[in-house]
């Protein structure tokens, strides 16, 4: 994903330039976004490093560079020389500056020493507006309907340099509306401002060449290759980076109004990958996920496939009650004071090597290192359950548990994850384990049957949704989706991220880590933390991969530790 | 501070003609024209402008004009509306190019406070403060106006039809280059 750390660094060459008459200092090449070879650094991206935002459309610090949408338009000015080829002197000491008579594009210009960049000036400005005005000509101006609306470039750029009249009385050129691109995506041609960037992501990310622009002037057209479907596994990273309401979700459409969402930092949890998303949520309901960037992870991409798995949040038949052998009795739902109490006198009864835990690789670091801690007290032997799918090369990984290397790390399982589960079904049917503890997984279906269950004494389940291990429990204890809860989870390659709650859990569903926090107290006496922050802490002393990680030192984009 | 007492002179302390003086302007209010409203049998005339309930209209072909932008929900300061968007399956909206069309619409005659800030920022002319001020029910649940209700007592508003007007022109438009 990000080629740029496997070659070597640019060398640290640095140029000082001037933006709005403030000096920064920037590196003469930068890595190319798609091979990661040095390219020369450009103004805008000089820009960026002064902090000074130059409006774009076209551009994307993570596409090549196509230069076609003009906004960037900036004037700049260069050392003027005099002809024994030495810097020409102000009267004050300073260097004289030759002023380009003509503007030129920050995203595509290589930057000098000494350069100076003007993204103020009157010329600017109007600039910008000449260029906006174009790029209204054929717009439709229907933001009413558009799902762009509220997170629109060309809105945004129009509040900033757009004029509140139209001076164009023509007809405008009305394009095909509500195109059918493939099976996740639909374009208004008519919003497109034609800047490229899907079919740069599609070409030169995805590796799909199945955009391009036909026809020409102001019946240019974005299409599809004819005949094809859009309909690679990246299709709706498009929809984030296109600038205007072109490309929309079908998914998201006419959904809700972007500036309803409720906006929390999270981890997609669809593969090990770990890609950083952004969930958009109102009023407890998740509307959507999309991309956060992180260099060392997922840059500005996600896949589909993980992007669209957040329905089963909102099923109907989620698990909302806490049960116990007595409630099923009295045909109502048991309390979580009752439930925890005789769970953990019946764990803290049982003899050693008695229980058997089966974790999953979907729960949380903490979670993890809770029921471990369970584990060790009792003697139990633990394991988790793998899931695997096709991975590719981009982003989806091969396994499709968000958290492996957090049950390996914590002591859930070895690396071959599932291995001792044939070990425990021989110890359950020879009686030697007479109590199971199952999180997140549906037992049944993998080496443990029905009947095997059947065997046990207690049963105790916590799951998110109903399935045929959860009809078997005994004690069931409803947990929560990674949206209504705080955790980190480990990803394929050993970072460390942390994700924040959306939305409240559903009916009594509580966090796992809370609960096993009560349960973890009583059984071994000791007090721990109460908290999701003091928890994190804790476990990243006691588990040697974490040492010296702290909740506080995560930031919004994780930490990797050794595997 | 103590402020001390003016005497009353003769004229003011013989009383009558104070009592005389009020009686005078009593006097002359019977023969004038009466203001008072024999309300709820006499009702009173809504002047032009004036800011009552808010309802959805629809436009001279009959068709539902709000496109559940949801601005309105948006600006709400009591929070009084409530509109369910379409979704992609959604049903379709009554003008063929407005693509969208609120599933629901809500709004809490109980929370409004008639503000007018709906109309204003309402891209599409679809809702509009009409005369009505005094609104009864019988319960907080029938207080709550649905779509239909709202569409029913705002009645037709005709106005420019850009929607109309959008695919007039795109129909007028020689064929597209190339068919995609």
């Amino acid at each position: 994903m990000t080629p740029s750390q496997t070659i070597a660094a640019p060398p640290p060459d640095k140029i000082k330039v001037k933006v709005d008459g403030r000096e920064v200092e920037v590196p003469r090449t930068v890595p190319d976004p798609i091979t990661g070879k040095p390219i020369p650094t450009t103004m805008i991206q000089a820009c960026a490093a002064a902090n000074v935002d130059v409006p774009h459309y076209c551009y994307h610090p993570k596409l090549p560079v196509a230069g076609n949408c003009r906004m960037c338009l900036v004037e700049f000015g260069t050392p003027a020389l005099g002809p024994d080829r030495r810097l020409v002197m102000n009267p004050d000491g300073t260097p004289k500056m030759a002023k380009s008579p003509r503007p030129a594009i920050a995203c595509a210009t290589p930057i000098s020493p000494g350069m100076e960049i003007y993204t103020s000036t009157p010329a600017v400005k109007q600039m910008r507006e000449g260029v906006l005005e174009f790029l209204l000509i054929n717009h439709p101006l229907d933001c009413p309907i558009c799902d762009e609306a509220g997170e629109c470039k060309l809105q945004e750029y129009s509040v900033e340099y757009g004029k509140a009249e139209s001076r164009f009385i023509e007809p405008k050129v009305h394009k095909p509306k509500a195109v059918d691109l493939g099976p996740r995506i639909v374009l208004d041609d008519e919003r497109c401002i034609l800047c490229t960037r899907c079919i740069r992501f599609t070409r030169d990310i995805a590796g799909d060449d199945a955009l391009g622009i036909v026809n020409r002037g102001s019946y240019s057209t974005l299409t599809a290759y004819p005949g094809r479907q859009f309909d690679n596994n990246y299709t709706l990273n498009t929809v984030d980076i296109c600038p205007v309401g072109a490309l929309t979700s079908k998914d998201f459409r006419f959904q809700m109004r972007v500036w309803f969402l409720k906006e929390t930092r999270s981890i997609c949890t669809s593969c090990a990958t770990g890609c950083n998303i952004t969930v958009g949520s109102r009023e407890g309901r998740i509307y959507r996920y999309e991309p956060r960037e992180n260099d060392a992870v997922n840059a500005c991409w996600m896949c589909d496939y993980g992007r669209l798995n957040y329905k089963w949040i909102h099923r109907e038949d989620r698990l909302t009650q806490v049960q116990s052998p007595k409630s099923r009795v009295q045909g109502r739902p048991a309390t979580w004071a009752g439930a925890l109490a005789e769970i953990s006198e019946l764990l803290a009864r049982a003899p050693q090597g008695s229980v058997a835990i089966i974790a999953s690789a979907r729960q949380t670091n903490e979670e993890l290192y809770l029921l471990k801690k369970l584990a060790d007290k009792l003697g139990a032997a633990t394991d988790s359950i793998p899931r695997s799918g096709e991975g590719d090369r981009l982003l989806l990984n091969a396994d499709r548990n968000p958290n492996a290397q957090g049950a390996r790390l914590t002591g859930i399982c070895s690396a071959d994850m599932g291995g001792r589960i044939a070990e425990m079904a021989r110890a359950i049917e020879k009686g030697a384990v007479r109590t199971l503890v199952v999180f997140g997984e549906d037992v049944v279906k993998h080496g443990l049957g029905a009947g095997l269950l059947g065997k046990l004494e207690t049963l105790i389940v916590s799951d998110i949704l109903p399935n045929e291990t959860t009809k078997l429990a005994h004690y069931l204890l409803p947990g929560c989706a990674h949206v209504e809860k705080r955790g980190t989870f480990t990803n394929a390659k050993g970072r460390v991220q942390k994700f924040m709650k959306a939305i409240e859990p559903r009916g009594d569903a509580r966090p796992e880590w809370e609960f096993l926090h009560e349960l973890v107290s009583r059984v071994t006496g000791q007090q721990g933390d109460a908290n999701l922050e003091g928890l994190f802490n804790r476990m990243a002393k006691e588990v040697p991969a974490f040492n010296g990680l702290a909740w506080a030192g995560l930031g919004n984009t994780g930490v990797t530790v050794s595997l | 501070m103590i402020v001390k007492r003016k005497k009353l002179n003769l004229w003011e302390r013989l009383y009558l003609p104070a009592m005389i003086g009020g009686f005078k302007v009593t006097l002359r209010h019977f023969f004038k024209k009466k203001v008072t409203l024999q309300y709820p049998e006499e009702k009173w005339v809504v002047p032009e402008g004036y800011r009552g309930a808010p309802y959805l209209v629809r436009d001279q072909d009959g068709n539902t004009k709000c496109v559940s932008c949801q601005l309105c929900e948006f600006v709400c300061p009591p929070k009084a509306i409530r509109i369910m968007p379409p979704g992609p399956a959604g049903p379709v909206a009554d003008r063929p190019n407005a693509e969208k069309i609120p599933l629901e619409f809500e709004i809490n005659m109980l929370r409004c406070i008639f503000c007018g800030f709906c109309q204003e920022v309402c891209p599409e002319e679809a809702i509009f403060l009409m005369s009505d001020y005094s609104l009864t029910g019988r319960s907080r649940q029938e207080m709550i106006y649905d779509k239909e209700k709202l569409l029913a007592l705002g009645g037709e508003h005709a106005g420019i039809q850009k929607w109309k007007k959008k695919a007039e022109e795109a129909g007028a438009q020689e064929s597209f280059p190339v068919k995609i």
